[in-house]
């Protein structure tokens, strides 16, 4: 494996007294895309929050960029390191207000050709741009989410299952966006998804968690292939 | 009003008495306790009135205003209790209302400096500024909880935790500010004020009343929106950490 963007030792979080994350140790790779797959509340979301900032680690450290997470001003961390949230959750206001967020916060405002340029790649057209974003489609919503992510041009992105809503073709349209991005930038891409084909599909490096421990990692071909009794498992429930 | 024609007045406390025996309401217990504490509150409240304004002296009025802010204090933190420190939060949001409110009026000698003024005003400041504390707190606490997803979004896309936090500290500062600006412009029209009906009754001009009562409704203007907007920048920091983290409400 080349350079790691994000590595993790030894990290531990819970909250509400439930122990959430168990020590995981591991490291993402710069530039590649990684997979992260695991039963529901593996701790792959929580995990992310914990990269992008949004939480921080009882224990243990997480280096991005080779640097500790806490050496980073949070906000440029967050947007260095961006994420799309599983819950693809939009402001009120219009399509545009939403897309443009990133820069709104930081006093400025976005390009129209650029707004436009942006939702093309995660194929929304322009007739959506003045709409109220609250009344997208869960699949739409999504869509918004990533193009928004993308407007702080992170150097690692943080995907949450941003495709559990949408139909295939669109499906491909966003995988190809997102490889388009890792080849074009180098951009670091971290992606949870539920869905093993498309984990084998785009994923160079795979992470298995359950039960809030990394069970598995490496190429992404081991999915096909899995040491672990438990990932066995999974993996042929979720193949079926 | 003697006290032989103040306890005829207790009729109006049997007639609710008699109806609720008879219609089984239940209501029988409550309105006894409220009877009894209201006679016992208010004599003493009279009663203590009437010797510091006797003793015209700086040191019970400051205690009388202490007592009434403490008083204020204590009815609102229940509303608020998810939010870290806010019995100090809303204290220090009462005490400033409180000299703001002074300053202006006896700076200006708007109202003379003796007790009998000092006293009833303070009274209505404090009061009115805790129940806008309790409408604020109410509010924010919910838009908190409803609106946290978005929080946490634009905490991840950057935002600083007065950006995450702006939409709900705003609406809630609206919201709560509305009731009192709102009752403002029908004021008169339906009911007298409680106030200007006392003074009327007790015998002063009713023009001088209406002037009276026009000063305690700008100042209850000024009351309702600096409660809520002190209250509100005091309070929102205490749901983020140092790392610019949201923080659960305590539960
Ligand atoms: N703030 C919190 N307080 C208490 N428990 C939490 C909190 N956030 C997450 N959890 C718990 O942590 C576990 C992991 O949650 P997480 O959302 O990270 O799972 P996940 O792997 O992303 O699941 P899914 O695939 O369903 O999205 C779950 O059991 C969840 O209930
Ligand atoms: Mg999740």
């Amino acid at each position: 494996m080349n350079q790691a963007a994000i590595i993790l030792q030894n990290v531990h979080y819970s909250a509400d007294g439930i122990h959430i994350l168990k020590n995981i140790t591991g490291s993402f790779p710069e530039g590649k895309i990684t997979t992260l797959v695991g039963p529901s509340g593996a701790g792959k979301s929580t995990l992310f929050k914990l990269c992008n900032g949004l939480r921080s680690p009882d224990s243990g450290e997480i280096l991005i960029k080779g640097k500790s997470i806490y050496e980073y001003d949070p906000l440029d961390l967050r947007r260095k390191v961006g994420i799309a949230l599983q819950s693809a959750t939009m402001i009120k206001g219009s399509v545009l207000d939403n897309l443009q967020l990133p820069l709104t916060l930081q006093g400025q405002k976005i390009e129209r050709e650029y707004a436009e340029e942006l939702l093309h790649d995660v194929g929304l057209g322009e007739e959506f741009i003045e709409r109220n974003a609250k009344d997208l489609s869960g699949g739409q919503r999504q869509k918004l989410s990533i193009a928004r992510t993308l407007v702080n041009k992170p150097k690692v992105l943080l995907l949450d299952e941003i495709t559990s809503s949408l139909d295939r073709v669109s499906q491909h349209d966003i995988e190809e966006l997102i490889e388009k991005i890792n080849r074009k930038y180098g951009t670091t891409i971290i992606w949870i998804t539920h869905n093993l084909d498309q984990a084998l599909r785009i994923g160079h490096y795979t992470w298995v968690m359950m039960n809030g421990e990394l069970i598995e990692s490496g190429e992404s071909s081991l999915l096909q292939n899995p040491q672990d009794k438990r990932v066995q498992e999974f993996v042929k429930g979720e193949l079926e | 009003m003697s006290y032989l024609t103040l306890s005829l007045t207790l009729i109006f406390v049997l007639i609710p008495l008699l109806l609720s025996r008879t219609l089984k309401l239940g209501l029988e217990k409550d309105t006894l306790i409220a009877t009894v504490r209201s006679i016992i509150q208010l004599l003493v409240v009279g009663y203590v009135l009437q010797y510091v304004f006797q003793a015209d002296s700086f040191i019970f009025i400051l205690l009388m205003i202490l007592l009434m802010i403490g008083a204020a204090t204590q009815n609102a933190r229940k509303k608020g209790a998810s939010i870290q420190g806010i019995t100090w939060k809303l204290f220090i949001t009462f005490v400033f209302i409180e000299i703001l409110t002074q300053s202006i009026l006896l700076g200006l000698n708007i109202v003379p400096a003796t007790p009998q003024y000092i006293i009833p005003i303070s009274g209505m400041v404090i009061g009115n500024s805790m129940v806008l504390g309790i409408l604020f707190l109410n509010r924010f606490t919910a838009e908190v909880e409803n609106q946290k997803e978005e929080t946490e979004l634009i905490l991840s896309l950057g935002g600083t935790p007065k950006q995450a936090i702006h939409t709900q500290l705003i609406t809630s500062i609206k919201a709560s500010t509305i009731p009192t600006i709102e009752s403002q412009k029908t004021i008169g029209l339906v009911q007298l004020p409680g106030m200007m009906s006392g003074q009327i009754i007790a015998g002063a001009d009713p023009v001088q009343a209406v002037q009276f009562q026009l000063l305690i409704l700008f100042l209850l203007l000024t009351t309702a929106v600096v409660t809520s907007i002190m209250l509100g920048f005091l309070s929102y920091p205490a749901l983020f950490n140092k790392r610019m983290q949201f923080l659960k409400l305590k539960s």
